[in-house]
C-alpha cells in the first residue's frame, strides 16, 4: 500500500507527507483523484475493492481509517 | 424575485430593496448587492463594454460574480471561462464566441495576449462609479461544457432560461439562509446555485482559487452555511476532511454525476438535520428534476410532465427533457443539433428500469464522468493511437468510490509486440502513461493501461463502447 502512494506521488510529481498513522489523507499532498488510482490499482493487485463492495462504508479520513478498510476486506 | 423576459438580473436584485442585503463573500471579501449600486468591480468601464461580447477569466470567482451582474442588461454575449480551464484554449473560445472585449484580473490584465481591442480589469475591490444599469438588451450567457475533441463547446443560455429552474420566491427567513457550493459558478452547477441565492435575497460564501478544501470547510462553517451543493465527488472528498464535521446545513444538494446509495447514507450519517436532495441537470439540458426521498436513482413516475414545467421521457434506454431551462444553441458548430425536433435534448445518459425506480447506468457516448467533469474517450484513444507499438485503443470508464469514475484505457498492440515479455509490458505502460500525461489533463490520464488481444468493432465499424 505504502508502494502505491509513493508511485502515485511520483507519477504526479508531489512531496507525499510521512505516511504514518494519524496523517490526514487530504494532507498527505495527493488529490482525490490520484486516491482514486491507489484505490483502482490496489484492486488490480489485490482483487479486493472494498469501496464498491460494501457502498455504506465510512469515508477514511486518516491513513490508518485507509489501511484498516483493506486488513478488513483482506481478511 | 423571478427576472422576467423584460428585466435583467441587476432589475431583479434592485427591484425589491430588501434583495440588496444580500452579500458574496469570498475567503478575502465580501460584497453585498447595495455596495455595488454606486460602485463598481469594473473601475467605471463598464459603459466601453456595452453591446459587446465579452468573455469575463478571472482567478476570483467573486469577480466574475460582480462582473456578471453588471454586464448583464449590457453587454451583447458574456462568456464564462471557468478558473481550471486550460488557458490553451481561450483563443479557441474567444475566436468561437467571437469575444471583442476581455474582463480579466490584474495579472491577467498584465499577461495580455487577447487579441482583442478591449481588455477591463475586475477585481474584488469596488471603485466608485455610476453608470446606467438594467435592462438595455437581452444579454447572451455562454458556458462552456466538454466536446469529442478536447476543445470546448460553447453552450448558449439566457437569465431566462438559466432562472427557469429557480422557483423559490424570497422568502421572509431568506436573510438566514446562506448559500454555498463547491462548484465554480463559471460552470452550470454552480452558476445556478449564485443565481439561487442572489435571486432568493440569500448570501453566497465563494470557493477562492486553489484553497484547500479544510480551510474551505471552516470557512463555510463559521459562516453559518444552511444550504450547499457540489457533486457526489465533491462531497467524498468534504468527508475525507476532519473539518467536514464544521458544517451543520439544513440542505444538501447534489447534481453533476450519477449519485450512488453510498454517498447519500454517508452524508445522512455526517448532517442528520439536513434535508439532502439530488437534482439531475446538465450544461444543456438544465435542471431536470429533484429527488428528494434519501434514494439513488429517481422513481419512475416522475416521467411526464413535472409540476416545474420540464418533461421528461426514456427514449432508447436514455433520458430526455423538454423544458424551458434548455439552452438556445451551441456556438461554432453549426452542425450540432441541441434539440430533436419535438423539442427533446437527449442527455446521452442511459437509465435502466428496475422495479419502479430508473437508475443511471452510464453514457451511450462512452463518455467519462471523472469528478463531474466529462472526458471523451476519443480524446485519450487520439494519444495513445499515435505510440508506434500501439495497433487500437478503448478508453473506458471504471467504477470508482473515490471520483465515481476513472479513465482506463484496453490497448491492442500490433502483431510483432504480442510476444514481448514482462518487463517490456510494464515499461511501455509506463511511456503510454507518461505520453497521455504530457498531453492531457490529468483527470483524463488513465489510471490503469491493460493490455489486451483485441478488441471490438460493431458492424458499422466504430469500437464498441459499453455503458461507461
Amino acid at each position: 500500500m505504502i508502494s502505491q502512494f509513493e508511485r502515485v506521488a511520483k507519477e504526479k510529481k508531489v512531496k507525499l507527507s510521512p505516511l504514518t498513522d494519524d496523517l490526514v489523507l487530504l494532507e498527505s499532498g495527493l488529490d482525490s483523484l490520484s486516491f482514486a488510482i491507489i484505490v483502482a490499482r490496489l484492486e488490480d493487485e489485490l482483487g479486493v475493492d472494498p469501496f464498491s463492495a460494501d457502498e455504506d462504508l465510512e469515508i477514511p479520513i486518516r491513513f490508518i481509517d485507509f489501511v484498516r478498510i483493506y486488513e478488513d476486506a483482506t481478511k | 424575485m423571478q427576472p422576467s423576459d423584460a428585466g435583467s438580473l441587476w432589475d431583479a436584485l434592485t427591484d425589491s430593496g430588501q434583495l440588496a442585503h444580500s452579500s458574496l463573500r469570498s475567503a478575502t471579501a465580501r460584497i453585498t448587492v447595495k455596495d455595488l449600486a454606486e460602485r463598481s468591480s469594473l473601475r467605471g468601464h463598464l459603459g466601453e463594454l456595452r453591446d459587446r461580447t465579452v468573455l469575463i477569466t478571472t482567478r476570483s470567482q467573486l469577480a466574475t460574480a460582480l462582473a456578471l451582474i453588471e454586464l448583464d442588461g449590457i453587454a451583447r454575449r458574456v462568456i464564462l471561462y471557468p478558473g481550471e480551464a486550460p488557458r490553451e484554449h481561450l483563443p479557441f473560445v474567444i475566436a468561437t464566441g467571437a469575444a471583442d472585449a476581455v474582463v480579466c484580473d490584474q495579472e491577467g490584465s498584465q499577461a495580455a495576449s487577447f487579441g482583442v481591442g478591449c481588455i477591463v480589469t475586475c477585481d474584488e475591490a469596488l471603485t466608485t462609479a455610476s453608470h446606467p444599469r438594467g435592462r438595455q438588451r437581452q444579454t447572451e450567457w455562454v458556458l462552456l461544457t466538454s466536446g469529442t475533441t478536447g476543445l470546448p463547446k460553447l453552450t448558449v443560455h439566457t437569465l431566462a432560461s438559466l432562472t427557469a429552474a429557480i422557483t423559490a420566491r424570497r422568502q421572509s427567513n431568506a436573510n438566514d439562509t446562506v448559500w454555498s457550493t463547491f462548484y465554480d459558478i463559471r460552470r452550470y452547477g454552480g452558476l445556478q446555485i449564485f443565481l439561487r441565492a442572489l435571486l432568493g435575497g440569500a448570501s453566497l460564501i465563494l470557493p477562492s482559487s486553489q484553497e484547500p478544501v479544510s480551510d474551505f470547510l471552516r470557512r463555510v462553517g463559521a459562516e453559518g452555511v444552511t444550504h450547499i451543493s457540489g457533486t457526489p465527488s465533491h462531497w467524498r472528498r468534504a468527508l475525507m476532511s476532519p473539518m467536514a464535521h464544521k458544517l451543520d446545513p439544513q440542505y444538501v444538494r447534489l447534481s453533476g454525476e450519477i449519485v450512488d446509495q453510498g454517498i447519500l447514507d454517508n452524508l445522512h450519517a455526517a448532517y442528520p438535520n439536513a434535508t439532502i436532495v439530488h437534482a439531475f441537470a446538465s450544461t444543456e439540458a438544465g435542471v431536470g428534476f429533484e429527488v428528494r426521498d434519501g434514494l439513488a436513482g429517481f422513481p419512475a413516475e416522475i416521467l411526464g410532465k413535472q409540476d416545474n414545467g420540464a418533461e421528461i421521457k426514456i427514449e432508447d434506454g436514455s433520458l430526455r427533457i423538454r423544458s424551458a431551462r434548455t439552452a438556445l444553441c451551441y456556438l461554432g458548430d453549426k452542425s450540432a443539433k441541441l434539440v430533436d425536433r419535438n423539442g427533446f435534448i437527449d442527455t446521452g445518459d442511459l437509465a435502466e428500469l428496475r422495479g419502479d425506480r430508473y437508475y443511471f447506468v452510464g453514457r451511450r457516448d462512452g463518455v467519462i464522468n471523472v469528478g463531474g467533469a466529462k472526458v471523451h474517450p476519443e480524446e485519450i484513444e487520439e494519444v495513445l493511437n499515435r505510440h508506434p507499438q500501439v495497433q487500437m485503443a478503448l478508453a473506458r470508464g471504471r467504477k470508482s468510490p473515490i471520483t465515481g469514475a476513472i479513465v482506463v484505457a484496453d490497448v491492442v498492440l500490433k502483431s510483432a509486440d504480442n510476444d514481448s515479455d514482462t518487463r517490456d509490458i510494464m515499461a511501455l505502460k509506463q511511456e503510454l502513461i507518461e505520453a497521455c500525461r504530457r498531453a492531457l489533463a490529468a483527470y483524463k490520464v488513465p489510471a490503469a493501461i491493460y493490455i489486451v488481444p483485441s478488441l471490438e468493432v460493431t458492424t458499422s465499424g466504430k469500437l464498441a463502447r459499453a455503458g461507461a
